[in-house]
């Protein structure tokens, strides 16, 4: 015999359900009076460094229909690349981003509209530089564990070419799943959880 | 946010370790009806984390309400408090390691004890309890306990099969320190015999797993003449030592 590895196994996950605005978007469903606000509502303020930039996210089914319960968290890094978290040693992040925030489907049309800056460049394990980027999570009724994925922008086009992650992607034709289309200030992004144009998902 | 400030340890910047997806739901479950349509189809891209990964938000005490863990109270008129079991949760978070995981930010929300949701799409006929809200957080201490006190939930019909009742359960979603530990779950109550009849919860293959979304009755823990409690513990993501990470090398 040997020594045992004497590991716990994570948490299963399970669906955030339909009602999982109750718990973490209340005002937004009716639930006045127990928190102030909704967390990770709001991104950036006045002293906030960077592009300010808006996103504008559906995530659609199988059918293309979209999702009008789905909830997104996206986490991203400052302006100059940094991020506001313990294990970020490069440097101290802009005190006035928090790098994170969260956004419920609209009820009527499935929209996630964010405002927030964009991201610097932030090194891969081995230095190299990736593209800008924006990490998307999101839950909703049906998706069991939560679906892991990347927003790029679509005018970077050089720095998305050298991208480390997105070199991983074996056919090319899904690459531009996980790039934004720049509008404006706003950029679009789909997110397709099957079929032909299903998004590249990630497991990391 | 400072969570750690105060705190001896010093941040861990490893990679996790890879998740067990055969231990977790696959995506598509076809006896629960929503995942045929929301599950992709193709492989994931697995990759090692990077820091975009290994980074993540952590949320200081300071953002925390007197009345956010006491969902008994948090929605109540003055005086007044919600209908039903009273029940205390509490446990730890811990990671894969078995070490307790600080400044972990918990948020919960659950139907009241008739089963009912406080949002405008259920539309089930038990009635909405004027007390109660259906929503709490707290955020774990130094070693990664955690408590709040609450009404027990009651089961409630779902549109799947003809005749389909969720267990009773409380919904957790969980934030650790990386953003690759991001997790929601729901915890059950210990001899629920609607637990191993649910589509959701069968979508867990292995036993032990559903078990380990069990909450076990403590009656250690419970106040007597006031609430009885319940002891549920989470499990994060393990991460490797730092110490000998690639990356630092890279630079």
């Amino acid at each position: 015999m040997t020594q045992s590895l004497d590991r716990l196994k994570e948490s299963p996950s399970q669906t955030a359900g339909p009602y999982v605005h109750i718990g973490l978007t209340p005002n937004f469903c009716g639930i006045g009076g127990v928190y102030a606000t909704d967390l990770g509502a709001t991104m950036v303020n006045d002293k906030t460094k960077g592009e300010r930039i808006g996103l504008r996210i559906r995530v659609l089914d199988g059918t293309g229909t979209p999702l009008k319960d789905a909830l997104i968290e996206i986490w991203q890094a400052d302006a100059d690349g940094l991020y506001n978290s313990p294990a970020e040693l490069r440097g101290a992040a802009d005190p006035n981003f928090f790098g994170w925030g969260r956004c419920p489907t609209d009820m009527d049309t499935g929209v996630c509209a964010f405002e927030t800056i964009k991201p610097g460049r932030v090194p891969f394990r081995d230095g190299r530089l990736m593209a800008p980027h924006i990490t998307l999570w999101m839950v909703a009724r049906g998706i069991n564990l939560g679906l892991h994925t990347r927003l790029y922008f679509s005018d970077e086009e050089e720095a998305n070419a050298g991208d480390p992650i997105l070199a991983r992607i074996e056919h090319r034709v899904r690459v531009p799943t996980l790039i934004a289309e720049r509008q404006g200030d706003t950029y679009v992004f789909d997110v397709h959880l099957q079929g032909e144009k299903e998004t590249v998902f990630f497991d990391s | 946010m400072p969570a750690e400030s105060g705190s001896n340890r010093r941040p861990e910047t490893g990679a996790f370790f890879q998740r067990d997806r055969t231990w977790h739901p696959p995506a598509l479950t076809p006896g629960y009806k929503s995942s045929v349509l929301r599950s992709p189809q193709k492989a994931l891209l697995s990759f090692d984390n990077t820091l975009s990964e290994i980074a993540g938000p952590v949320f200081g005490h300071a953002m925390l309400g007197e009345f956010d863990a006491d969902l008994i109270h948090n929605f109540a008129r003055p005086g007044e408090s919600a209908i039903g079991e009273r029940i205390i949760v509490h446990g730890r978070v811990l990671d894969e390691r078995g070490i307790g995981v600080p400044g972990v930010l918990l948020e919960f929300w659950q139907a009241n004890a008739g089963g009912r949701y406080r949002h405008n799409r259920d539309g089930y006929l038990a009635p909405l309890d004027p007390n109660f809200g259906g929503c709490g957080r707290t955020i774990t201490g130094e070693d990664g306990f955690y408590a709040f006190r609450t009404v027990k939930p009651g089961p409630y019909p779902w549109p799947n099969g003809p005749n389909d009742w969720r267990p009773a359960h409380i919904h957790f979603s969980v934030f650790g320190h990386g953003f690759a530990q991001r997790l929601i779950t729901q915890m059950y109550f210990e001899g629920d015999p609607l637990i191993w009849k649910c589509p959701i919860v069968r979508g867990i293959a292995d036993k032990a797993a559903i078990e380990a979304l069990t909450a076990v009755l403590d009656t250690q823990a419970t106040i007597p003449m006031d609430a009885l409690a319940y002891k549920f513990d989470i499990v994060l993501r393990g991460r490797r030592s730092s110490l000998f990470e690639n990356r630092l090398e890279g630079n």
